[in-house]
């Protein structure tokens, strides 16, 4: 399967341990991923609560280039870079004022012929039956999947059923031998930006989700977004000093958990770069 | 040569303030054909009623035009008035100057001379007139009533009071339907049952009621007066003639661990039941899909331990063609399922649990004789968190309208729950309360001030477990959206009512319509809230749309009547405005050419072939052929006709063109 892909900012930077492991297992798991060329930013956070029209042409303007590249689809991992992007591009699709507006902007022509993806969805599809049946290694730990708030939301754009209780992670961490705990927090909000202006808030709302989590006998609590990441990985201090406790729960992107079970080398995964130490590894298939 | 009387009302001021009517009846003395023309203060007074009577007689009219207010006002008032003059009622025709003309235009030269247009229309439509006789049509003197709930037992009641015979069908074993399910009732708190069970007695011994129980109605034929409908009697595996009730076969069923259908899934039956204990009729049936001796071939303890010798493993199913006059729809409603709220946690924990269940647990006759315990383990929960609009109200993953009887039975609930358990604590989430109805306020009112069940205004949006507890979370929108955690140990979803199963196959089968929900249509939302667009089949009950049991019992008795007044005379008289297929000198015969497409068109089934043979018996030609006794009148199929071989009476093509050309002559 050949497929477009924006990194974004974080997975540059922040979170480069995502776009490695998403480039680590890529082969295995037959995605051939072709960079987007010239990508710019999508506008995530700033851009969408100050200016629609920016919002929406930022986004555009990527979409633009994909089509430029005859790219039929575009995997976006970063959960709120394919928010904003699934987002313009239906904005575009029902508001022909705004198109205008819009294309005013920049100079490539949009469409709308790409078709966005999030890293569930790709993953759903590319972990085949045919590619479980021979992972070496399996995940066998107990795992909280948690969605965060962007990846499956709003349901009038993503048309997600289970918007409250979404399962395709939990389902995608069967496959690869792990077994995903029924807990109370999957969509609950981990603070994201605030992560910077209000980090002691960050440390109440990533407590609770820590708390649930560990008190159900998580090993390890798996996300598919670089802001749900930094969050509960790298605000520990703030954590621990609204919850009084220590967490040793670590955080692992859902492509490094099944790195795990392909056998990739950890060091290739990123698993050294997070905060918390990442003790988990696959046991041998045998 | 036409003798048309044109009579102009002013309506008071009604009409005479915008229209110089002295005018218009002037401009119309010159209409050839026009052999009267008057204008008068109130033509539907008695002296204006006199005019026309004493014109008619004088001036040897062939037709009249009343030109004044909506033919829905007063169009049968002046038809009567022809007629008492021997002129045939469809001979005179109303203009209608007061809605269309006067009311809606300032007084200027303009506003007269369209009086004057509408005026000659009518005019040129009147010349064209035929004499019309009303159509008799005999009526079958026995109701059908679909469905046994309390809506279908007060309607088979209501009508077999009134000395007509009614056939009352009913799906499950037994009648009774959801009231037999409930606990107690609000606003009142009687007992469900202790109310319901008397009737159902009574249904089923009522000399004028011939009760079908575990029988379906299959397919209905006919017209208002007419129908024939077909009912499977579906085996029971039982002879009623000779089971006595005892429950012999149930105790000996081997097979014990079946979901109970009444019971909601808390209680178990075995696979030859009763539903329940006051069940009517207290005949068991088989469930054939869960018998050992249907599956598996042998088993029979049932039949080697009925005293009566009255199992029956090879009865068949039966069907019975019935003929009736009239049928009263009441085949209910059902909850829907919560699939849709995988949040709420329903199916994946025991202690979340629908509003019927919560009933069943209240109920004396329940799987928990009443006490309040929880499905998971059996305690007593102290802490019961209600959800109302559980999928009402809620476009984006439920239904959007609401359910009407849920803020009802939430209230009911959590003071039932309170006066059961004394040191629980009750907490209702809800949108709005919507208690309107007698004594619906008060009541909730009593469960919040007396009752101190906790209303909190927001949604639910999860339930989760921790530590054996159902922790929900919710907001509090009157404290300004803060977030509210309860950890419960039971929680109630009232969950959204819709349309029963089978609800599209029916109305399908008996030709009436239905909404986007699958609930039947009523004829009008206002006016005619009982009756369906086909004539002779009413409504009753929530099959109509969610209603509670003072509206379902109110709308039975309501359908009843109308089955009643329709009972009342031995012949239906319907006006002849209905379709007919033209009819030609030989060697034509008729201009229709047999394409039946106006059979797709017509919706209520009325429209089939007819021969027309000659002599000797041979088929000369197959054309369409309406059945008045079907026809409603709607004019589908006469826009349909490709050869304009269908006329509807009373507005034929030569009628409607004769206007329109007028107009702009």
């Amino acid at each position: 399967m050949k497929i477009g892909f924006y990194p974004g900012c974080s997975l540059e930077g922040s979170s480069r341990e995502y776009a490695e492991s998403l480039r680590a297992i890529a082969p295995a798991l037959g995605i051939e991923l072709e960079e987007l060329n010239e990508w710019s930013c999508c506008g995530a956070s700033s851009a969408h609560a100050l200016n629609h029209t920016l919002a929406t042409a930022l986004p555009a303007r990527i979409l633009a280039q994909a089509e430029h590249q005859h790219l039929e689809e575009l995997l976006v991992p970063c959960a709120a870079c394919y928010s904003r992007l699934i987002s313009a591009k239906d904005a575009l699709a029902k508001d022909t004022v705004l198109r205008k507006e819009v294309a005013a902007s920049f100079t490539l022509p949009y469409t709308g012929a790409t078709a966005v993806r999030n890293i569930l969805d790709v993953l759903t599809q590319a972990l085949t039956p045919a590619v479980t049946s021979k992972l070496p290694n399996t995940f066998s730990h107990k795992v909280a999947c948690y969605y965060g708030c962007l990846l499956v939301r709003p349901p009038s754009i993503t048309h997600e059923s289970r918007y409250e209780d979404p399962t395709a992670m939990d389902d995608l961490m069967k496959k690869i031998g792990a077994t995903p705990l029924a807990w109370g927090m999957k969509t609950e909000c981990c603070g994201a930006a605030l992560s910077i202006t209000r980090t002691d808030m960050v440390g109440e709302l990533c407590g609770r989700i820590l708390e649930d989590a560990v008190a159900r006998g998580a090993e390890a609590i798996i996300v598919a977004c670089p802001m749900c990441h930094s969050n509960l990985d790298m605000r520990r201090a703030a954590i621990e000093e609204k919850t009084g406790k220590e967490f040793s729960i670590p955080i692992l992107y859902i492509t490094q958990a099944i790195g795990i079970a392909l056998g990739v080398d950890p060091e290739q995964l990123g698993l050294q770069r997070h905060f918390v130490h990442v003790a988990v590894r696959g046991k041998a298939k045998g | 040569m036409s003798r048309i009387g044109v009579f102009i009302c002013h309506c008071g001021e009604n009409i005479s303030s915008t229209v110089d009517c002295e005018q218009v009846s002037k401009a119309c003395a010159t209409i050839p054909g026009v052999a009267h023309s008057v204008d008068y203060k109130y033509m539907c007074s008695d002296p204006g009623q006199s005019l026309i009577r004493e014109a008619i007689k004088e001036k040897n009219l062939t037709g009249v035009v009343v030109a004044a207010c909506s033919p829905r006002m007063h169009e049968p008032t002046f038809r009567r008035v022809c007629a008492e003059s021997g002129l045939n009622p469809f001979l005179c025709e109303m203009a209608n100057l007061r809605e269309q003309c006067s009311w809606v235009h300032p007084k200027e030269a303009r506003t007269t001379e369209k009086a004057i247009d509408i005026v000659s229309m009518l005019v040129e439509k009147v010349k064209r007139n035929k004499p019309l006789y009303p159509i008799n049509v005999p009526v079958t003197k026995t109701a059908l009533v679909i469905g046994g709930g309390i809506a279908g037992i007060q309607a088979a009641l209501d009508i077999a009071n009134a000395r007509q015979k009614v056939i009352l069908v009913e799906r499950d074993p037994s009648i009774g339907g959801h009231m037999s399910q409930l606990s107690e009732t609000f606003p009142t708190l009687d007992c469900s049952q202790c109310i319901l069970t008397p009737r159902m007695v009574e249904a089923a011994q009522h000399p004028n009621i011939t009760l079908y129980t575990y029988s379906e109605v299959e397919s209905l034929a006919g017209f208002i007066g007419n129908f024939t409908a077909r009912i499977r009697k579906k085996a029971r595996s039982v002879d009623e003639k000779l089971c006595t009730g005892c429950g012999e076969c149930a105790t000996a069923c081997p097979i014990k661990k079946i979901p109970s259908e009444f019971n909601t899934g808390l209680g178990m039956r075995s696979a030859i039941y009763v539903p329940f204990p006051q069940a009517v009729p207290n005949k068991p049936v088989i469930d054939r899909t869960k018998c050992t001796y249907f599956l598996k071939g042998k088993c029979k303890f049932c039949e080697s331990k009925c005293p009566a010798n009255a199992i029956r493993f090879d009865q068949q199913d039966e069907f019975i063609d019935v003929q009736v006059g009239s049928v009263v729809v009441a085949t209910g409603f059902n909850i829907k399922e919560t699939s849709f709220f995988p949040e709420y946690g329903y199916g994946v924990y025991k202690d979340v649990i629908t509003g019927l269940q919560f009933e069943r647990i209240l109920s004396a006759s329940g799987p928990t004789l009443g006490e309040v315990k929880r499905p998971s383990d059996g305690t007593t929960p102290k802490k019961i968190v209600f959800i109302a609009c559980a999928g009402s109200r809620d476009p984006a993953k439920g239904i959007e309208y609401c359910s009407k009887i849920c803020c009802m039975y939430t209230a009911k609930h959590a003071m039932l729950y309170k006066h059961k358990v004394h040191d629980a604590d009750a907490y209702v989430f809800y949108m709005d309360i919507r208690a309107a109805g007698k004594g619906y306020d008060e009541f909730v009112r009593r469960a919040i001030e007396e009752d101190h069940v906790q209303y909190i205004r927001g949604r639910v949006s999860r339930v989760y477990e921790r530590n054996g507890k159902l922790i929900v979370k919710g907001a509090d929108t009157l404290l300004g959206a803060q977030p509210v955690e309860i950890e419960a140990d039971m929680v109630v979803l009232a969950t959204a009512s819709v349309a029963n199963e089978g609800a599209e196959a029916l109305a399908q089968a008996l030709h009436v319509s239905y909404d986007g929900h699958r609930f039947f249509s009523e004829a009008h939302p206002k006016l005619r809230p009982v009756e369906t667009n086909t004539a002779g089949i009413f409504l009753a009950g929530a099959c109509q749309a969610p209603k509670d049991i003072p509206e379902s019992v109110g709308q039975a008795s309501a359908a009843a009547s109308k089955v009643i007044g329709l009972f009342s005379s031995d012949e239906l008289t319907r006006e002849p405005v209905i379709a007919v297929v033209n009819r030609t000198a030989p060697p034509v015969y008729s201009t229709c050419v047999g394409c039946f497409l106006c059979f797709t068109a017509c919706p209520y089934g009325a429209i089939g072939p007819e021969e027309i043979k000659g002599r000797d018996g041979a088929v000369l030609k197959t054309v369409a052929n309406v059945n008045p006794g079907l026809c409603q009148g709607c004019g589908t199929c006469v826009a349909f006709c490709r050869s304009r071989s269908i006329d509807l009476q009373g507005f034929t093509h030569d009628q409607m063109y004769a206007e329109v050309m007028e107009l702009f002559a």
